[in-house]
């Protein structure tokens, strides 16, 4: 257990493992994502009420979905990062803010494009709405913060700590607006219930959430790798993994 | 804390050491504050300016001042004691009392809670003061006014706690203000939407009990939580200067 725990923290274990790893997140993500969003696209049965408009929830539900599972696992490496100080964990906050922060404005945009036809309008002050619009804030916040500071360990903690207050804070944000104005309907997918609409519609839905999880989990290897070839450029594995002809 | 080495007094005296260090603290960064009274006019200014502009670009009518009032006030307030942030920590900072601050015997999240409440003392508590006036500026009915004090003043505190975690992350920063704001802000938006809707609904005559409780609620989190985050943000911000 230890052992795994030290081996996680060593940039080299993991930039070996991710290499291994990244085809298979990368394929099987395409391939869920892709088989998802053209069965709900194409074959899925049209609603019997929005037409064909309801479509884009097979892009904007995944999407909604990662914008704010992202930022729960940002806060859970930002806490590793202050209580063990492990360098992987601050790679990761600085690799998937930026994910993030694309993501969540998708949902929004994709939410927009949907209200349209639906509500009647492109935005409106929901409860939903703004607090993906103040999620959207903090990811920026965390991002701002973290290009702002030189030093790589102070800067790594800080993120951390403005992470940390801000998954506080998600909760109570949700609530407040909430309670204060709601129109967007209740979440679609609920781990306690059966999905109120037929299998043809809900199991597309769920290969393109799965799909496009693996398809971040395949960006951020590639974004965290990025990022530990920059951060250990002076070791001398990277010097003989980029050296030309070099192989690892 | 837990080294109890054999020089320390236990017990009683400690915890007496603790608020007599708070109060060191508190009263320093009063009176400092008002031998140097432009920190302390100018937010209340930049609030009195603010809700000014209100009626010059938006509308003079009663009724949409009526309406309207309660928000403009708290946007207000909630600007000027973001504005006022920086100086919460820069002064001991460039001057190096905050490094003997951290090197106090006593726990630093205490001495950073003594610290915002000083600066409450110095920002929200004039700006409540101050609410009143602007409030009948702004044609808000007796009522509506003293609802809106209360709310400002259980939810200043929250404003001083919280910003205390931001001012301290961007401590050592060139531009630190638009990057306070942006961080900040998305935070104090709970504070203000239970802020603007308990004076409304005291505006329709209904029961705001509910609301107030809940705006305690934020208080009391704020007060035991914000304290550890702004502490360890200010021992971030001191190892990289």
């Amino acid at each position: 257990m230890w052992q795994l725990f030290h081996k996680l923290g060593s940039p080299k274990w993991f930039y070996g493992i991710a290499s291994r790893l990244m085809p298979w997140l990368l394929w099987t993500g395409v391939a869920l994502f892709m088989a998802g969003i053209i069965w709900g696209l194409a074959f899925a049965p049209p609603d019997y009420l929005q037409g064909n408009s309801y479509r884009i929830i097979f892009i904007h539900v995944p999407s909604a979905f990662l914008a704010q599972s992202v930022y729960i696992m940002m806060a859970v490496a930002a806490l590793v990062t202050l209580v063990w100080r492990m360098k992987l964990a601050d790679v990761f906050v600085k690799s998937a803010a930026p994910v993030g922060a694309l993501l969540t404005f998708l949902a929004l945009f994709t939410g927009a494009v949907w209200g349209k036809p639906t509500w009647g309008t492109w935005w409106i002050w929901d409860a939903r709405l703004t607090s993906m619009l103040i999620l959207l804030f903090l990811y920026f916040g965390a991002i701002a913060l973290g290009s702002a500071i030189a030093d790589e360990k102070s800067s790594a903690r800080a993120v951390a700590v403005l992470v940390l207050v801000g998954v506080v804070n998600i909760p109570i944000i949700k609530y407040s607006v909430e309670w204060w104005n709601t129109l967007h309907q209740p979440a679609t997918f609920k781990l306690t219930e059966k999905p109120s609409m037929p299998a043809d519609m809900w199991v597309p839905l769920l290969m393109a959430v799965l799909g496009l999880y693996l398809l971040f989990g395949w960006l951020a290897c590639l974004r965290m790798q990025t990022e530990i070839l920059v951060r250990e450029g002076r070791t001398r594995w990277v010097k003989e993994l980029v050296r030309p002809g070099g192989n690892a | 804390m837990n080294s109890e080495g054999p020089n320390r007094p236990a017990g009683r005296r400690d915890s007496a050491g603790i608020l007599a260090a708070m109060k060191a603290v508190m009263l320093g960064d009063l009176k400092s504050s008002f031998r140097q009274p432009r920190d302390l006019v100018n937010p209340l200014l930049f609030f009195v300016l603010v809700v000014m502009l209100f009626p010059l670009g938006v509308s003079p009518e009663v009724a949409f001042l009526q309406q309207a009032g309660a928000g403009i006030l708290w946007v207000a307030a909630l600007l000027s004691v973001l504005l006022s942030l920086d100086h919460l920590f820069r002064h001991d900072f460039d001057d190096g009392t905050l490094e003997q601050l951290v090197l106090q015997p006593q726990p630093l999240f205490l001495l950073v809670l003594a610290k915002s409440m000083a600066h409450w003392v110095l920002t929200g508590l004039p700006l409540v003061l101050l609410t009143p006036l602007l409030g009948v500026m702004v044609h808000l009915e007796g009522n509506s006014i003293a609802v809106l004090c209360l709310t400002l003043l259980i939810g200043t505190p929250v404003l001083s706690l919280i910003g205390a975690i931001g001012a301290a992350l961007t401590l050592g920063l060139r531009s630190a203000g638009v990057l306070l704001s942006l961080m900040i802000i998305p935070l104090y938006i709970p504070v203000l939407i239970f802020g603007t809707g308990t004076v409304m609904a005291a505006g329709e005559a209904a029961p705001v009990t509910g609301q107030l409780a809940l705006m305690g609620a934020f208080l009391v989190l704020a007060l035991t939580l914000a304290p550890f985050a702004s502490a360890a943000a200010l021992r971030i911000s001191l190892s990289n200067a």
